[in-house]
C-alpha cells in the first residue's frame, strides 16, 4: 500500500516536471458545457478543438486549451475565470459566450491583466471600460438595428410584440436596440417579460396574442425561444418570429419541432455565406471532423482560438501585456465569420447575416454590412 | 394589463393546467414528509430521472410510448426505494437536520450524475417522435383554447389521487404508514416492518414525480438535468400551501398556486419575469402566519 503511494507521488511529481519542461502555451476555453446554453458550450467547443487541431503550435511551443464549466452561470464564470488565471496560469482565456456570464467573468480577468476574448457576447458592456476584454463578434445596437429594419421593411411588420428575458443583460439591451430603431420607423411595440428557465408562457401568450401582432420577436436563447414558439403556435400565432443570434441551436428545432418554421434570426455566421478563404476550408474540415455543417457558435469560437494564436504571433511573445496590445493592433484579420478590424473598444466592425428556420433547417437569407 | 372575460376564462384554463401539474409532483413529497418528516430535496431530480428514463425508452430501446412511460414510472419508484435505503435509512436515528443535508447531497449528486450520464444539452421530449401529437392538439371551447393533454394531465392527477386516498385509508400497509407518521417506535414495536413500509412511501412519492416529470415534458419538452430543480422547489412550495403531510392539501396547494401564478402574470404582465420570486414570497407568508397550511393538521415541529 505504502509502495503504491510512493509510485503515485513520484508519478505525480514526474508529470509536473514534464509539464514545466515542455513549456506549452495555455489557453483557457471558459464555456457554458453544461445548464441553460448548454448547446452554445459544446458548439464553441468543437470549433475551439478543430482550431487546436489545425493550428496546434505558435513561437515553436505547443498551445494548450484547458476547457473549463461555467454551468451557463455568472457566479460559475467568476470562479472559472480566476480559476483558469491563479490555477491554470493561463496565457490568455477564451470565454464566455453569452452577455451577462462574460460581465461576470470579464471583470475578473481585467482586473487579473489577462487578455480575454469573447467569441460571441454581443451587449455592448461587455467590454466597455475594459482595457484586457475583447470579443470577435458585432454589438447589439448593430443587431438590434437590422433586425428592426429587417423586420419593418422585409416581414411587412407594424405591431410587433418583444419577450423580454429579465435575466440575461443580452437580451435586455438587444430589446431595448430593437426599440429604438422600430419605433423611430413608426412601428408599435408592446413587451412581455420571462426569465430563463421558464417554461410556462401561457399568460404573456394569451395577454400577447389578444393585442393581435404581426411578429413576435424574441432576443432571448434558443429553449425558450423553443418554447415560446411551441406555445404561441398551439394558441393560433402563425406569422413570424424574430430572434437574435441566441437562436442558432439545433435544440431549437429539436425542441420547436414544426412551430419554429418561419423563425427568422440575425447571427454571425452561415457556411452558405463563406466570405474569407480560410472560411472555405473551416466548413470542409469541420464536415470532416464531425459529420455535420458549422454553427455560427463553432465558427466564433474558432476565430476567438486563431485571433489570439494571430496575437501571439505578431506580439512574437506568449507574455499577457503583449497578447493584449497585439489584439487591440489587429488591422485585418481574416476569420471564419468574416474581417475583423479590431475598433478602440475592443469590438470589432464586420457584418452580419439572417437566416431563417425552414423544414429543421437554418437556410441562409441574406447578408447585411455595418 | 387588459382583462376581459375570454382572458380571464383562458387564463383560468391555462392556471388549471400548471396546477395540476404541480399538484401531481407535490403529492409525492407531501407523502414522504408525512411519513418521516423529511423534506426530500431530492424530488425533483428524480422527476427529471423519470423523464429521462422514459425518453431514453422511447429513442434507444424503441418501447412504444405508453409502455416506456410505465416503465419509466416503475423505474423512478424503484430509485426512490434504493435512495431511501442508501441515503436516508443510516440516518433513521440521526438528527433531522442530518437527513435534509443528505437529502440536498442527494438532489446534487443525482443532477451531476445525470449531466455525466445523459449530458448537459437538453433534450427534446417532443411529438410526434416521443407520443402522439394527438396530445398537442388544441380543442377550441368558445373563446378558448385548451390543449388535450390538459385533460389527460387531470384525468390522471384525479385518478392518481383516488388510488393514494384508498391506497392509504383502506390497505394494511396505508395503516402501517400512517402509524408510522405518529409514532415510528412504538409501530416498529407492534411488529411492523417499518423500513419496509418507509421503502414503499419512497417508492409510491418517486413514481408519482416521475408520472409528474414525464407530463411536464410533454407539455414542456424540455428534458435537461437541471429541469426537476424549479418544479421541484414548487411543489414543495405547493405542498406546505396545502399543509405538507396532507395528500388533499398537496393537491389543492398544487392547483392554488398554478393559479396564482399564472393570475398573477395575466393581471400584471410587467411582473412576469418575477414569478418565481412571488411564490417564494406566499411560501414566507405560509410559514410566517400558518405554518401548517390550509388542510394540515397542527403539528408540534416544523423544519
Amino acid at each position: 500500500m505504502r509502495k503504491l503511494k510512493f509510485l503515485i507521488i513520484a508519478f505525480v511529481v514526474l508529470l509536473s516536471i514534464v509539464s514545466i519542461a515542455a513549456e506549452t502555451i495555455k489557453i483557457a476555453a471558459v464555456l457554458p458545457l453544461t445548464g441553460a446554453v448548454a448547446a452554445y458550450g459544446q458548439q464553441g467547443k468543437q470549433g475551439i478543438l478543430l482550431a487546436n487541431e489545425m493550428f496546434p503550435e505558435v513561437l515553436g511551443k505547443k498551445i494548450e486549451v484547458v476547457f473549463i464549466d461555467t454551468k451557463s452561470e455568472k457566479a460559475e464564470t467568476a470562479n472559472a475565470v480566476a480559476r483558469a488565471i491563479d490555477y491554470e496560469k493561463v496565457n490568455a482565456i477564451i470565454g464566455e459566450l453569452i452577455s451577462g456570464n462574460s460581465l461576470a467573468g470579464g471583470a475578473v480577468a481585467d482586473k487579473k491583466k489577462v487578455p480575454m476574448v469573447s467569441p460571441a457576447s454581443t451587449n455592448p458592456l461587455v467590454t466597455q471600460g475594459k482595457k484586457y476584454m475583447f470579443r470577435v463578434c458585432f454589438i447589439d445596437p448593430f443587431q438590434g438595428k437590422i433586425a428592426a429594419k429587417f423586420a419593418y421593411n422585409n416581414l411587412g411588420a407594424r405591431n410587433v410584440i418583444i419577450f423580454t428575458d429579465i435575466e440575461q443583460d443580452y437580451c435586455v439591451g438587444l430589446a431595448n436596440f430593437f426599440k429604438k430603431t422600430f419605433k423611430t420607423f413608426g412601428g408599435s411595440i408592446y413587451e412581455e417579460y420571462y426569465r430563463t428557465g421558464d417554461q410556462d408562457f401561457s399568460a404573456q401568450l394569451t395577454d400577447a396574442l389578444s393585442r393581435n401582432p404581426d411578429v413576435l420577436y424574441i432576443p432571448g436563447y434558443y429553449t425558450e425561444i423553443a418554447l415560446i414558439a411551441r406555445q404561441a403556435r398551439q394558441f393560433g400565432f402563425n406569422g413570424p418570429i424574430l430572434a437574435g443570434d441566441g437562436a442558432e441551436a439545433q435544440q431549437l428545432i429539436e425542441i420547436g419541432g414544426d412551430a419554429v418554421n418561419d423563425v427568422y434570426y440575425t447571427t454571425h455566421y452561415h457556411p452558405d455565406a463563406a466570405q474569407t478563404d480560410i472560411a472555405k476550408v473551416f466548413v470542409e474540415k469541420f464536415k470532416e471532423k464531425y459529420g455535420e455543417r458549422p454553427s455560427a457558435m463553432s465558427a466564433l469560437n474558432f476565430d476567438a482560438y486563431l485571433i489570439i494564436y494571430d496575437a501571439i504571433k505578431r506580439a512574437g511573445s506568449a507574455d499577457r501585456e503583449e497578447i493584449t496590445k497585439a489584439l487591440r493592433a489587429t488591422k485585418r484579420f481574416e476569420g471564419v465569420t468574416g474581417v475583423i478590424k479590431m475598433g478602440a473598444d475592443g469590438n470589432p466592425i464586420k457584418s452580419a447575416v439572417i437566416n431563417k428556420v425552414e423544414n429543421g433547417e437554418f437556410k441562409f437569407v441574406t447578408v447585411v454590412n455595418p | 394589463m387588459r382583462m376581459t372575460l375570454p382572458i380571464f376564462l383562458q387564463n383560468l384554463a391555462n392556471g388549471i393546467l400548471l396546477g395540476g401539474l404541480y399538484a401531481l409532483i407535490a403529492i409525492g413529497y407531501s407523502m414522504v414528509y408525512g411519513i418521516l418528516r423529511l423534506i426530500n430535496f431530492a424530488h425533483g431530480d428524480i422527476f427529471m430521472m423519470g423523464t429521462y428514463f422514459a425518453f431514453y425508452g422511447i429513442t434507444l430501446f424503441f418501447l412504444p410510448w405508453w409502455l416506456a412511460f410505465v416503465f419509466a414510472i416503475i423505474g423512478a419508484g424503484i430509485l426512490g426505494f434504493l435512495i431511501d435505503r442508501i441515503a436516508y435509512k443510516p440516518l433513521r436515528n440521526a438528527p433531522r437536520i442530518s437527513a435534509l443535508i443528505t437529502a440536498i447531497g442527494m438532489s446534487i449528486f443525482l443532477e451531476s450524475l445525470a449531466v455525466v450520464i445523459f449530458g448537459g444539452i437538453p433534450k427534446s421530449f417532443a411529438p410526434p417522435r416521443i407520443y402522439p401529437k394527438f396530445f398537442s392538439k388544441m380543442l377550441q371551447i368558445g373563446s378558448i383554447r385548451v390543449q388535450i393533454l390538459t385533460f389527460f394531465i387531470l384525468g390522471i392527477t384525479a385518478l392518481l389521487i383516488t388510488f393514494l386516498i384508498w391506497f392509504v385509508y383502506k390497505t394494511k400497509i396505508g395503516m402501517a404508514m400512517r402509524a408510522i407518521s405518529t409514532d415510528i417506535a412504538t409501530t416498529a414495536l407492534m411488529g411492523v416492518n417499518v423500513d419496509f413500509v418507509i421503502g414503499i412511501t419512497f417508492a409510491i412519492g418517486s413514481a408519482l414525480a416521475g408520472a409528474g416529470g414525464i407530463l411536464w415534458a410533454m407539455k414542456y419538452p424540455n428534458v435537461n438535468p437541471y429541469m426537476g430543480f424549479m418544479p421541484g422547489l414548487k411543489a414543495f412550495i405547493a405542498a406546505v400551501i396545502g399543509g405538507i403531510g396532507s395528500i388533499q392539501g398537496a393537491m389543492l396547494g398544487g392547483f392554488l398556486l398554478g393559479m396564482i401564478e399564472i393570475m398573477l402574470v395575466a393581471f400584471f404582465p410587467r411582473f412576469a419575469g418575477y414569478r418565481d420570486i412571488f411564490a417564494f414570497i406566499i411560501l414566507i407568508l405560509i410559514l410566517m402566519y400558518k405554518p401548517s397550511g390550509i388542510l394540515g393538521a397542527k403539528l408540534e415541529e416544523k423544519v
